[in-house]
């Protein structure tokens, strides 16, 4: 007798169908959830009722939006009342704004014992130079992991929305190519050749030097993904796939996105404070100073680049 | 009215930015203008808090010189939170783009009204 299953019985264990799923030979989800292409709007053939009765409706003023009394009539009145609104909305901000402490008073119920606090030992507590940046990610990173997340969700809800398949994407790419447009600008190309280099390294130096000067995983992020914009804008998206496809991004994004989760878990459930001594502060002003501060940094810049980069490709072509 | 209102003229002036922005979103019928006035109004909000944080005759808070005293630098929490603003304002900026690209392609216009005029000729 072999131990060996039937082929039959294999194919029912769910380990025959996480394979399958990992190799990529079958996707779950095509088959099973309803996934319907969108429709664009047609102007269906009227039949002799339909007619009569847009018709009639004509006569009676509902479609004819410009001589519809009703309607024009309901459009001056929200225009007013809109404006109406805006300046009461604005004559109230600005009546609360009068009474607010003067802007600038160090003796302001704003600048309290809390500012006081990160000012004083953020230093010794976080080894960030940069206030801002020690307190974003430090003291208040699972507020940051959140911010982190919202941009995450808002690529995945883009990716839902204008996302199409391969083929849609070739024939759309192709069209694009044979529309006539003015293809490999040499200004732009040259430009860019000299200029992306720059950038890049810039966005990383932004990204690296977070704790300690103004900047961090977020403007960095958003300088890396300006400088991959304007490589592909000047070089088209192939050369842009050769190193920035969609697996790169995947694996970049998620494991980003993991990675922040993990040290703001380990952070929290650790009592926030133990963790200065398995990662030392190091000495303000170096780049390897900061405690977690710098691993937190590189997680969101590779983040925002990554969406950056996304939303461009997108909304361009609708595939990364 | 209090005494303060010239004296704030920053905060003033996000409050003015802000009405504009909200009226914006109110009297525009085009989906992209919309969305710049809500943008506007973000922008409100980030040129509020940055005065709220601002102290006068004070630096950005990042330690110089080792000088540690909180009579040298500004508020930083408004200067977080303004950074949380950001981020969330791109993403929900992003989002309603990609759901105006959805709409104009079902029915070719990103005018508001004609759109509810076309949903009301499909119902009957």
């Amino acid at each position: 007798m072999s131990k060996l299953k039937q082929t039959q019985d294999y194919e029912k264990t769910a380990s025959f169908k996480f394979f399958r799923w990992i190799s990529g030979e079958k996707d779950p989800y095509i088959g099973t959830i309803e996934m319907q292409e969108q429709s664009e709007h047609q102007v269906e053939d009227d039949t002799i009722t339909e007619r009569m009765w847009e018709k009639q409706m004509i006569i009676d003023e509902i479609y004819d939006v410009d001589h519809n009394r009703i309607l024009t009539k309901f459009h001056k009145l929200y225009k007013i009342a809109a404006v109406l609104f805006c300046v009461a909305l604005t004559f109230f901000l600005l009546l609360t704004v009068s009474y607010l402490p003067r802007t600038g008073n160090a003796a302001n119920p704003d600048n309290n014992e809390v500012a006081q606090r990160y000012i004083e030992s953020g230093l010794q507590e976080t080894g960030a130079v940069n206030i801002v940046s020690g307190m974003i990610l430090t003291y208040r990173a699972f507020d940051t992991f959140g911010e982190t997340n919202a941009l995450f969700i808002a690529t995945v809800c883009v990716m839902i929305l204008l996302m199409v398949d391969e083929k849609t994407l070739e024939e759309r790419s192709e069209a694009r190519l044979n529309s006539g447009r003015i293809k490999d600008d040499i200004i732009l190309q040259m430009t860019a050749k000299f200029l992306v280099p720059f950038i890049l390294i810039f966005g990383i130096y932004v990204i690296l030097n977070g704790q300690n000067s103004p900047g961090g995983g977020f403007s960095g992020g958003a300088i890396l993904g300006a400088g991959l914009i304007l490589y592909a804008n000047a070089f088209g998206i192939k050369p842009t796939q050769r190193f920035f496809n969609e697996k790169v991004y995947r694996i970049a994004k998620v494991s980003a996105l993991c990675m922040y989760g993990c040290i703001g878990l380990y952070y929290y459930t650790m009592g926030a404070n133990h963790l200065a001594d398995h990662i030392p502060n190091g000495i303000p002003g170096h780049i390897l100073s900061g405690g977690i501060i710098l691993p937190i940094d590189i997680c969101v810049g590779l983040e925002v680049a990554c969406t950056m980069y996304a939303f461009y490709a997108l909304f361009k072509r609708g595939g990364l | 009215m209090g005494a303060n209102l010239l004296c704030n003229y920053g905060e003033s002036v996000a409050m003015l930015l802000f009405g504009i922005g909200f009226g914006n979103l109110l009297l525009q019928s085009n989906l992209i203008k919309k969305i710049i006035g809500l943008n506007i109004m973000d922008t409100a909000i980030y040129l509020f808090l940055a005065e709220k944080g601002y102290i006068s005759g004070r630096v950005a808070p990042i330690i110089t010189d080792g000088v540690q005293d909180v009579n040298k630098y500004i508020n930083p929490i408004p200067s977080g939170l303004v950074l949380t603003g950001i981020v969330v304002s791109v993403s929900v900026t992003a989002l309603m783009l990609s759901l105006s690209i959805r709409l104009y392609r079902r029915y070719h216009t990103l005018n508001l009204d004609k759109v509810a005029m076309i949903l009301k000729k499909e119902d009957k």
